[in-house]
This record gives structure tokens, C-alpha cells and sequence, in this order.
């Protein structure tokens, strides 16, 4: 301050701009990563009720909620291995597997049999992956690559290939859960809704979910801690797996048929959901709050896009735009600069 | 003194200001390195040593100030802008790509070009080659780097250092993980580019080797020029006096009352290569301090205590009864509390707050129904917040946002909270200031009064004399010597460390 | 003999084991359970086999690179399309209807700058954002999907031009064109990676990106290269496979990372980066290729494919931790 003249020569332009401009650019980050996802969520809500009043009526949005739900309950689970600091890509697989599975013994061992018997079916895989992963510490991203491989291998050779059809399409209770309506509430959001809150204080509240945030935060200092890592991923799949076999049921039972391919490409949406509300794939963050706003974020762009009549695909487009910059805003709050500063 | 005195400066900083959000970093910095100086630079941690390197390398720009080449004003923008202009550093954690060769690591960035892009092998393992001669190593151009051992590795990027004419190398801790014999390689290395005109900062906090190789000090506090001291003329405290303001007490540890009952004993415990027929006991109200090299197996010890490691032979007893642990679970259970060696990668979730960190090991058994009960986790962090003076501006605060004394006590609280009968603690003040150091030693004192049996692994000299009762001197994976601390020297101990059995009274004096 | 020499040697070494294995298993088996009489080492079968290897197997060069980078692109199935649609459709372009067959190399070249485009924008962004390249990967497989669908909806782009169905279909010294496409990136990456300073830069930066940085390489461009030269290589493998097959659907490519990805990982690339070679690769796509045409020869269902190389990936990166560990004293975290 005493000596403007002399620094002069070497306070560049863009050095001097470095100062106020960062520290704006901090404020708004900071404020963005705590708040980021809420407030684009409203701008893209009022865009869309703008460009489409029907799009925010209570029967649309049940609407969205509703068919946002299996991919919803698929990635509550997602949440609880991502916070753990892993992946799970065999989630679509094995949601297929399950569909197939439950549709299948639906009519050779009738419903009441075919849900428990397909739930442990899907909860087997779970812990196969769980052990794998948390027990023998292979890598999460290629053991659950290896797993969306093998599961589809293991549904077509179940189906044999073919579609899976219930005979009796009309005389089964098996539909409530993908058709039916309780409390006023169609059941899939129900299902979805009561998950999202059951896990989300398992997460949040309980002993469970603070070492899936320190396995995850620092796998190391959990174990230094005493904390049981391997129980704790391998616990987080069987979760994964539990969400995956109820995400199967309500698609079974909404379709009461359905292909091989049923959950293809699902794992990657899932994990689009999960990043887009913030968690981090280095593991140690995130919640199933922000996971649900995360899927309904994904939901409303698709029903909005289409309220104004553009084609499904343009929201691959727009949740591509979206995710880079969920992520992006997020690490330039941190970082407190916009631009990485990799050289 | 007065020839350099006249020289122009190898690299000059004048007036350098760098402020952060909220915090001026570094507030009118300046100092000057003379060609063929070793000049220290000195501070407590977060006096602003690593941003002014930064500023120096490129990697932050100076809101304010200026930096000088011998006369030239310079802009570092990027590192390889520093490089170009000579300024080399030795970075404290290890810079190298352990999959490529020697020869590739050194000239890294820089390798040496032919037609269509390739790599011209050999004049760049020629080129190697004669700087590896030059610096006395036993490896050669082509050896992958992951093969060889730290010390070599630092080797390696001492090598890097000397590819162009450096104007001024930077050495950042360098000795941290280095057995005596590298550090004097070390300083031959520093000595002989000392000798072709190179000015070299030093930065350390190991006074010993200040006070061995630099000719001037320069003390920084608190982002601000605290003065330039000629090594020569000054000493240790008037150095710890210009860093943190008042003098540290390092005086020998006091007898005491004597200690408890046994609360860990361990028997010819054995584990491969590791260590092999460890013995010895641990009284309650006890510090006992584990001295020896890196590597002499004191950490390994610690950590088949914890259950990190199954041991291949022995047994562990723990107030006179056999016991295995199996994992860092099962230590716990027996009262076992380990505070790592490395503070952030063991000690700490850094992305998790205060309280969650430090209730940790215990978050089973603070519940409310099937919930984590708030209250009681508030409870125990306040208490030991409290007890342990941590400063924070409250449980919330992410642990990684600490200063390194103030995490360090998060851990020591963590630990503490679970009452444990044995505590061992591993490296207590590795990268801890000054101020934090006495504190935690003072700490350690007090929980041996309370009755806590304390294992202390030290690579600190005056640290394990001044908390312990007794000093266990390890030398490649055995126990060497036992002393109490009344009859322990400096000498003795350095010897036993080295290896050199305990000969007769008079010969150990 | 050095430590990890012996680990690094089974290694390089297991997946030709392993190709040879595969081989004598399929002539075995083939003789009792094969439907047609014709030998599994049959030349015009091997011939083939190396034909089919070539889309997957030129794609998984460019991700060697990309992943010994440090990095990952799932996006390649996408950019595969993409590029596919731009060299089929720009052939009936009216802007270049007095072309004639010069149309093809025009198109070619179209079709390979898309895919340099679409991987620039990767780059970008991984450099610019400093976005993890998982993520911006991620989005991108959406992105470019949405891009695909969005050029012709759902309806496929199909362009037959005879004198480029001759080119792909023509046979120099006894290879088809896309063995040769396939050899040559082959030859080429291995030259990348291996002997210039791009190439060991990679290396580098994927062991150690902070060393790497403090020796003052850029690494947000080099990345992009990588990027570039990883789209470049998506798009020429669409260009060889859809010179023949002239018809493409929006869905093409899909699950093409997944293959490309199990191919690197099975030729011994650490995930991690900074490990990995391009000879290692080849081995990795031959094996894939030659288990899916071994089990089609024995008469197993195309489903049983995937079921064994989801079971073989986990194997193998089982069998690589098992072979690293041997002999280490490790920690139980």
C-alpha cells in the first residue's frame, strides 16, 4: 500500500483481478456447493413450468416421481457404495436378473414363493460382489464391470434367450407392486419413498452409516480406528443388491413381462443420479437426500423435455451439459477458482 | 564473510506478498541466496515456508514483490518456467514415476529429442550416467526406480537437480526419511554444489543439520520476515526464539514414583523379517520410548500390537494374560490405542469433522436406540476438546481444516476417550511446530501420572529423552539395549541405535 | 533378478499362455462338440477371427494409452457411432454429389475429425474443469448417445458405396483390411508408447502425475492429446468396421467400452495408470476375440460369452493381486 508506484511493474493485470475475482467466485461456490443442485433444480423447475404450465400440475409430477422410481430405488443403494468409495456398474444387470428371475418363478412357484426366493437370488449376488470387493479388496470398478458381464451371461442362460411373460396377466396380485395404489399413492412411489427414508436414516443416524462415511473418507484410518472395512463394503452391496431386487420387482410387476435387456445402461443413469447430487466417486460423500434430488433432477429433465416436445435422446444431451457442470461448480468452489489449474 | 557479502545474490525475493482469501499468507518476504550459500529457511509449520516455495516454483503468483535472478527480475508463472530459470527443487515427498528408469526420471520433461518425436536413448542415459558417477550412487541409468530405496530414490532426484546449470536448488526436508550414513551422502552432494557456485535453500527443522551445513538462517513467522541470522554467530535458542517467540523446554524427563503393576508384556515376539524376539514389558504410569533407525522395525512392533500385522512367533500379554489380536478391532477391545505414524493417511477421515473423527473407534456404543446419539458424542469431544486445549471453532469443522498440533490432538483424543490401559503413540510431533511439540510431550508426561502405560517410538533424540522413563534401542529388527533414563546418554544411545553392542562400563562412558 | 521381475514376467507372459490355452481348448473341444467340421486353427477362421478382433482391438489401443495416462474415456462406443453416422451419411451429402468415389476418402476424413472433435472436448474438459475424466467420460457416453440419436432419431443411417465395401473387403497378402487397420495402429501405438517422449510422458504422468508437474510438463494438454488420439482411433475403428456393413443404428457401440476396457485390463494395464503395454493389449483383444469365436465354434450359446469373461476379468485381477502380494509383508488395512 505504501509503495504503489514501485509494485506497479510487477502487479499484472491479471494477477491484481486474481484477488477480488476469486474471492467472488469462492462466495458463489461456496454457496453453490452447499446449495448447487437445490437452487439449479428450482431455475430448471421454473424454466420448465414457464415454457409448460402442465409441467409443474400435481399429476405431472406424480407422474415423473413415479416412473423416476426404479431407477430411484436403484440408486439409494448406488449412494451407500459410492459413500463407501466404490462403484457398482452391475446394477442394471442385475435388475435385468431379477426381473427375470421373479417373472419366472412367479408362475412355477406362485408370487408369495417367487419374491423371497428372487430377493435371495439378487441378495447372493450382492455379497458375491461384497466379498469380492470388501473382502479380497479387488478393484470395484472392474470386479462390478466383470459382474454386468457375467450376470447378463447368467440371465440369458436362465431365460434361455427369451422374453418372460406371467400366463395370467390379469389374475395376479403380483401387479400392486408396479400398478397399485395405496394411502391415495401409486405403491412404486410409496416403495421409493419409504426406502429413500428407511436408508437415508440408516445413513445418516445410525452407527452403520458413519463408517460407510469413514470407510469411504479414509479406508485406512477407519481400520486404524477399529472399524471392520471389509464387513462395512461388503454390508453396502448387500444393501445395493437389496435396493436392485426391489427395483426388479417393480419393474416385474409393472410390466408382468419383459425383456433380457430390461436394465441395460441403467447402472450408468444410476450413477449420473448419484453424481448429480453430489457425491463424490473418491468415496466419503453424499447423502440420499441429495440423491433423490439428484434422480428427480434427471426425472424432470426427461418429462420436461418432452412436455415441450422434444424427443427422449435430447436428455442424454442436457444431463451430460448438467452432470460436467454439477461437478465442475463443485470442485471450483473448493478449489476456489473456475478453470483447473493444471498447467 | 565478506567476499559473498559483495556478490551479486544467485536468486533474490523482495518484498514478496501473497494473500489467500482471508489471510495474508505472506506479508513482505525478503531474502537473498548467495551463489555457493546454504541458506535455511526456517519456520513453524504454516509460517508461509511452503507458499513462498510455491511463489519461488511457480506454482502461485505474488500478489506483490518481485523475484531476482543474480540481476535479472523474473516471473515464475509455471514450474517449468522455474526450471528454465534454474531454480531446482528436491521436493520433501518424493516427485519420481516408479515404473520408468533412472534416466527417464532425471530428465523428466526434459528428455532428449530426435526425429519424429523419439527419444534419443542414448545420449540420455550417456548423459545419466555421468551425473550418477558424479554423485557416488550404485545403480545405474537404466534401473527402474522402483527398485531402489528411498535414500537412492532421493539420490535420484538430487541427480535431477544437476542436469542443467541450477542457479539455486531447493531442498525441502530432505533428510526425512534418511539413515545417517545417506544424510552424510546427503551433505557431500550439498557440499560439492556448494562448490561450483550454486546457492541452495535449506529448509528443515532439524536444527542439528542446520547448524551442521548452513551458513545463514532465516526465520519466518507467521508469513512475516522474522530476521536473517549467521549460522556461525548464533544458536539453537536464539533460532526457536525467532520462531515461535519464547524458548522451548527440552529438559531431560525427572525421575518419578515408581510405576505400576505390568499392563503389556511381550514375549520373543517375532515377525518375518520384521523384528524378531522382542521382549519386554510395559509398567502402568510408565513412558517408554522406542529409539532406533528408520526402519529398524519400531513401527512394526506397533502395529502387530494393533493387529495390523499377525506375528510369526511370540506371545503378547496384556496385564499378565496371553492375548492374540487378530485386527485393530480386537486390539481395541483389549485396551490397546494407537496414535499412527502418519497422522493424516491412519490417524484422520481429513473430509470428516472433529467430533465424528475423534468418536470414531466408539461410535458402536454411543447410541440412543438404534441411532448415534448426539449428546453423548457432543459430550466426550467437548471434554476433550477441553482437556487437550484443541483449538477449533467448533465440532463441525472438517479435521482437514486443522493446523497439524491441533489434528494431532484430535487423534490423541480419540484414543484417550476409549480409556485405553496401553497407549502407544508412534512419532507423536512428526510435522508438528514448535509451540504444538512441548504441548504434546507435556500431554504425554501427564497421562503416564494418570496411570496410562506409554509407548512412545520416537526418531527424535531429545524428544524420547525428554518424555521417557526408559529408552528401548532397536537396530534392525531386535531390541539392542534397554535404558532407564537415568543412565542414558546421547552416546550410548546413538551407539546402540548404530548397532554397536554395549561393551564395558567404562567404553560405554 | 530384480524384485517385481519375476511378477512382471508371468504377467506379460499369462495372457499368450493363456491364448495358447484357449486355442488347444477350442481344437480339442471342437473336435467332439462342434457343429461344423471345419478345425477352430482352421486359416480362413484364424483370418477371420483377426478381422472381428479389429474394431474393438484398434479402440483399445487409444484406451491403453489413455489409461497407462492415468485416465479413462467411456465415451468410445459413443464417439464409435457417431463417427460411423458422419462417414455413412456424408457420402450422400449433396455438397459433394460430383465427387464420385472421391466421396470416400472425403467421408473418411469427415468421419475421423469427429471423432478428434468429440475427444478434444473431452480433453477440454478434463484439462479446463479438472473434472476426474470417469465423470467427464460418463457424461459424454450420454452426450454423444444423445448427439447420435438426435442426427437421425431412431431410425438407422444406412449408405452402401460399393467401391468402399471392395476396399474393406479386399485382402493384401492374404490379411483383410481391417487385420492391416488393425496391425498398423498396433505398430504405430506401440512406437507412441515406447520410443517417444509423448509416449514415456504418459507413462510418467500416469505414475506420478505430481512428479510429473513439478518437472514442468504440461499435463492438461498432453491429456488432451491422448483424448484426441483415443477419438481419432473410435472413429477409424467405426470406419473399418462400417465400410462393410453400411448400415448403422443408433444403438451401435453400445457396451463397446465395457469390451474395449476388460481387453486392456486382461493385457496387464494397471488401473491406476502408469503401467501397461500396447503388446499386452493385443494379447487382451486376441483372447477376447478368440473366446467369443471359440465358444460360437463349440456350439455354446452367444449368452455363455459374456458369463466367462466377466468370470475371467475377476480371475484375472484376482490372480494379478495374488502374484503382487506373494511375498510382501503387508498391513491388514
Amino acid at each position: 500500500m505504501t509503495d504503489l508506484t514501485g509494485r506497479k511493474a510487477t502487479a499484472e493485470p491479471g494477477q491484481r483481478g486474481d484477488g477480488p475475482s476469486a474471492m467472488t467466485v469462492q462466495r458463489i461456490g461456496a454457496l453453490l456447493a452447499k446449495q448447487g443442485i437445490l437452487i439449479a433444480f428450482a431455475i430448471f423447475m421454473i424454466g420448465f413450468t414457464l415454457a409448460n404450465e402442465r409441467f409443474i400440475s400435481p399429476d405431472n409430477v406424480m407422474g415423473v416421481i413415479r416412473s423416476s422410481a426404479i431407477l430411484g430405488v436403484m440408486a439409494l443403494g448406488v449412494t451407500f457404495v459410492v459413500i463407501s468409495g466404490n462403484l457398482d456398474l452391475s446394477v442394471g444387470s442385475m435388475m435385468s436378473f431379477s426381473t427375470i428371475v421373479v417373472l419366472d418363478l412367479h408362475d412355477k412357484i406362485g408370487p408369495a414363493l417367487a419374491i423371497p426366493a428372487m430377493f435371495a437370488l439378487t441378495l447372493a449376488l450382492g455379497a458375491l460382489i461384497g466379498f469380492l470387493v470388501g473382502y479380497l479388496r479387488l478393484n470395484s470398478l472392474i470386479v462390478t464391470l466383470g459382474m454386468l458381464s457375467a450376470i447378463h451371461g447368467l440371465t440369458l442362460t436362465y431365460s434361455g434367450g427369451q422374453n418372460m411373460d406371467i400366463a395370467d396377466k390379469d389374475g395376479t396380485w403380483f401387479s400392486v407392486f408396479g400398478q397399485g395404489t395405496a394411502l391415495g399413492l401409486p405403491v412404486p412411489i410409496l416403495l421409493f419413498a419409504g426406502l429413500a427414508a428407511l436408508l437415508g436414516i440408516l445413513l445418516a443416524k445410525t452407527p452403520f452409516g458413519r463408517k460407510v462415511y469413514a470407510v469411504g473418507g479414509n479406508g485406512t484410518a477407519a481400520t486404524f480406528s477399529g472399524i471392520r472395512r471389509a464387513r462395512t463394503v461388503f454390508t453396502c452391496y448387500l444393501i445395493s443388491a437389496l435396493c436392485v431386487a426391489t427395483a426388479g420387482l417393480m419393474q416385474a410387476s409393472r410390466s408382468l413381462g419383459s425383456q433380457n435387456t430390461v436394465g441395460q445402461g441403467l447402472e450408468l443413469e444410476v450413477l449420473a443420479a448419484v453424481i448429480l447430487g453430489g457425491a463424490s466417486l473418491l468415496g466419503g460423500s453424499g447423502t440420499i437426500f441429495k440423491t433423490v434430488i439428484g434422480v428427480l433432477i434427471l426425472g424432470f429433465i426427461q418429462n420436461g423435455l418432452l412436455l415441450v416436445g422434444l424427443q427422449f435422446y435430447v436428455q442424454y444431451v442436457v444431463t451430460w451439459v448438467i452432470i460436467i457442470l454439477a461437478v465442475w461448480l463443485d470442485i471450483a468452489a473448493k478449489r476456489g477458482r473456475l478453470l483447473s489449474p493444471i498447467a | 564473510m565478506t567476499a559473498p557479502d559483495q556478490a551479486v545474490p544467485a536468486l533474490r525475493l523482495e518484498s514478496i506478498v501473497k494473500a489467500f482469501p482471508g489471510v495474508r499468507a505472506l506479508d513482505g518476504v525478503s531474502f537473498d541466496v548467495r551463489p555457493g550459500e546454504v541458506h535455511a529457511l526456517m519456520g513453524e509449520n504454516g509460517a508461509g515456508k511452503s507458499t513462498l516455495m510455491k511463489v519461488l516454483g511457480g506454482i502461485y503468483q505474488p500478489n506483490e514483490g518481485r523475484i531476482f535472478l543474480g540481476e535479472q527480475p523474473v516471473r515464475m508463472t509455471s514450474p517449468l518456467e522455474a526450471k528454465q530459470n534454474g531454480v531446482v527443487f528436491i521436493h520433501q515427498e518424493l516427485s519420481l514415476a516408479a515404473e520408468l528408469s533412472v534416466a527417464e526420471n532425471v530428465y523428466l520433461g526434459a528428455l532428449p529429442r530426435k526425429s519424429f518425436g523419439r527419444v534419443d536413448w542414448t545420449t540420455l542415459y550417456n548423459r545419466t550416467d555421468t551425473i550418477l558417477t558424479r554423485l557416488k550412487v550404485g545403480f545405474n541409468a537404466r534401473t527402474r526406480v522402483g527398485t531402489l530405496s528411498i535414500a537412492n530414490q532421493q539420490m535420484v532426484e538430487i541427480a535431477r537437480a544437476l542436469t542443467h546449470e541450477a542457479k539455486a536448488v531447493i531442498f525441502d526436508e530432505p533428510t526425512a526419511s534418511l539413515t545417517d550414513a545417506e544424510k552424510t551422502v546427503l551433505f557431500e552432494v550439498i557440499a560439492d554444489l556448494k562448490a561450483h557456485g550454486v546457492g541452495i535453500i535449506y529448509i528443515s527443522h532439524r536444527m542439528e543439520e542446520i547448524f551442521r551445513i548452513t551458513d545463514r538462517i532465516t526465520v519466518l513467522r507467521d508469513g512475516q520476515y522474522r530476521g536473517t541470522l549467521v549460522t556461525a554467530e548464533t544458536d539453537e535458542d536464539a533460532v526457536t526464539q525467532a520462531m515461535i517467540g519464547r524458548k522451548l523446554d527440552l529438559s531431560r524427563n525427572e525421575a518419578r514414583s515408581a510405576p505400576g503393576e505390568v499392563a503389556l508384556e511381550t514375549r520373543q515376539l517375532c515377525c518375518g523379517a520384521l523384528f524378531r524376539d522382542v521382549s519386554f514389558q510395559i509398567r502402568r504410569g510408565e513412558v517408554v520410548g522406542f529409539y532406533g533407525l528408520v526402519g529398524a522395525g519400531r513401527t512394526e512392533i506397533a502395529e502387530a500390537l494393533f493387529g495390523l500385522r499377525e506375528p510369526s512367533g511370540g506371545q503378547i500379554l496384556l496385564a499378565g494374560q496371553p492375548v492374540r489380536i487378530h485386527s485393530p478391532a480386537d486390539a481395541i477391545a483389549h485396551g490397546i490405542s494407537l496414535v499412527p505414524e502418519d497422522r493424516k493417511g491412519q490417524g484422520l477421515v481429513l473430509g470428516m469433522n472433529c467430533r465424528d473423527n475423534m468418536t470414531l473407534p466408539q461410535v458402536d456404543d454411543l447410541t440412543a436406540g438404534p441411532f448415534v446419539s448426539d449428546g453423548a458424542e457432543i459430550a466426550i469431544f467437548d471434554q476433550y476438546r477441553d482437556r487437550l486445549d484443541i483449538r477449533t471453532p467448533g465440532w463441525r469443522q472438517l479435521v482437514g481444516n486443522l493446523s497439524g498440533g491441533n489434528q494431532q490432538k484430535i487423534v490423541i483424543g480419540k484414543w484417550l476417550s476409549m480409556h485405553p490401559d496401553v497407549l502407544i503413540v508412534d512419532e507423536p510431533t512428526r510435522g508438528i511446530d514448535v509451540g504444538s511439540k512441548s504441548e504434546i510431550h507435556k500431554l504425554i508426561r501427564a497421562l503416564a501420572d494418570q496411570g496410562y502405560a506409554v509407548m512412545v517410538i520416537s526418531s527424535e533424540m531429545p524428544e524420547v529423552l525428554h518424555v521417557s522413563d526408559r529408552i528401548i534401542a532397536m537396530y534392525h529388527g531386535e531390541l539392542i539395549r534397554e535404558f532407564t533414563a537415568a543412565e542414558v546418554t546421547e552416546d550410548n544411545l546413538i551407539q546402540a541405535i548404530s548397532g554397536i553392542r554395549p561393551g564395558p562400563p567404562d567404553a560405554a562412558a | 533378478m530384480a524384485p517385481g521381475t519375476l511378477s512382471t514376467f508371468l504377467k506379460s507372459g499369462a495372457i499368450w499362455a493363456f491364448i495358447v490355452l484357449e486355442l488347444v481348448f477350442f481344437s480339442v473341444a471342437g473336435e467332439f462338440l462342434s457343429i461344423s467340421d471345419k478345425a477352430f486353427m482352421d486359416w480362413d477362421n484364424m483370418l477371420l477371427l483377426l478381422k472381428q478382433s479389429a474394431p474393438i482391438g484398434i479402440i483399445a489401443m487409444g484406451m491403453t494409452l489413455v489409461m497407462v495416462n492415468g485416465n479413462i474415456d467411456l465415451s468410445v462406443g459413443a464417439t464409435f457411432a457417431l463417427a460411423a453416422i458422419v462417414l455413412l451419411d456424408s457420402m450422400s451429402w449433396g455438397l459433394f454429389a460430383g465427387l464420385g468415389d472421391l466421396v470416400i476418402p472425403v467421408s473418411i476424413l469427415l468421419a475421423l475429425l469427429t471423432g478428434i472433435v468429440l475427444g478434444t472436448i473431452n480433453g477440454l474438459l478434463v484439462w479446463k474443469t479438472g473434472v476426474d475424466a470417469f465423470i467427464v467420460t460418463l457424461g459424454a457416453m450420454l452426450g454423444f448417445r444423445g448427439l447420435v440419436f438426435m442426427y437421425n432419431g431412431e431410425q438407422p443411417t444406412s449408405h452402401l458405396n460399393w467401391t468402399l465395401v471392395d476396399l474393406a473387403e479386399a485382402q493384401v497378402l492374404g490379411l483383410h483390411t481391417a487385420t492391416w487397420a488393425l496391425l498398423m495402429v498396433t505398430a504405430a501405438m506401440w512406437f507412441l508408447m515406447t520410443r517417444t517422449i509423448h509416449g514415456r510422458t504418459a507413462y510418467a504422468i500416469g505414475d506420478n502425475r505430481e512428479a510429473a508437474v513439478n518437472a514442468g510438463i504440461r499435463v492438461g494438454p498432453h491429456m488432451m492429446v491422448n483424448f484426441m488420439i483415443i477419438g481419432f482411433l473410435a472413429a477409424l475403428s467405426a470406419v473399418v468396421f462400417y465400410a462393410e456393413s453400411g448400415s448403422v443404428n443408433p444403438n451401435d457401440g453400445m457396451l463397446y467400452e465395457l469390451w474395449v476396457i476388460t481387453a486392456v485390463v486382461l493385457g496387464g494395464t494397471k488401473l491406476t495408470g502408469g503401467a501397461g503395454s500396447i503388446v499386452g493389449t493385443l494379447g487382451g483383444v486376441l483372447a477376447i476375440q478368440i473366446l467369443r469365436r471359440g465358444l460360437n465354434h463349440i456350439g455354446a450359446d452367444t449368452e455363455t460369452v459374456n458369463l466367462v469373461i466377466g468370470v475371467i476379468l475377476i480371475a484375472v485381477l484376482f490372480l494379478d493381486r495374488q502374484l503382487n502380494q506373494r511375498g510382501k509383508e503387508t498391513l491388514r488395512i
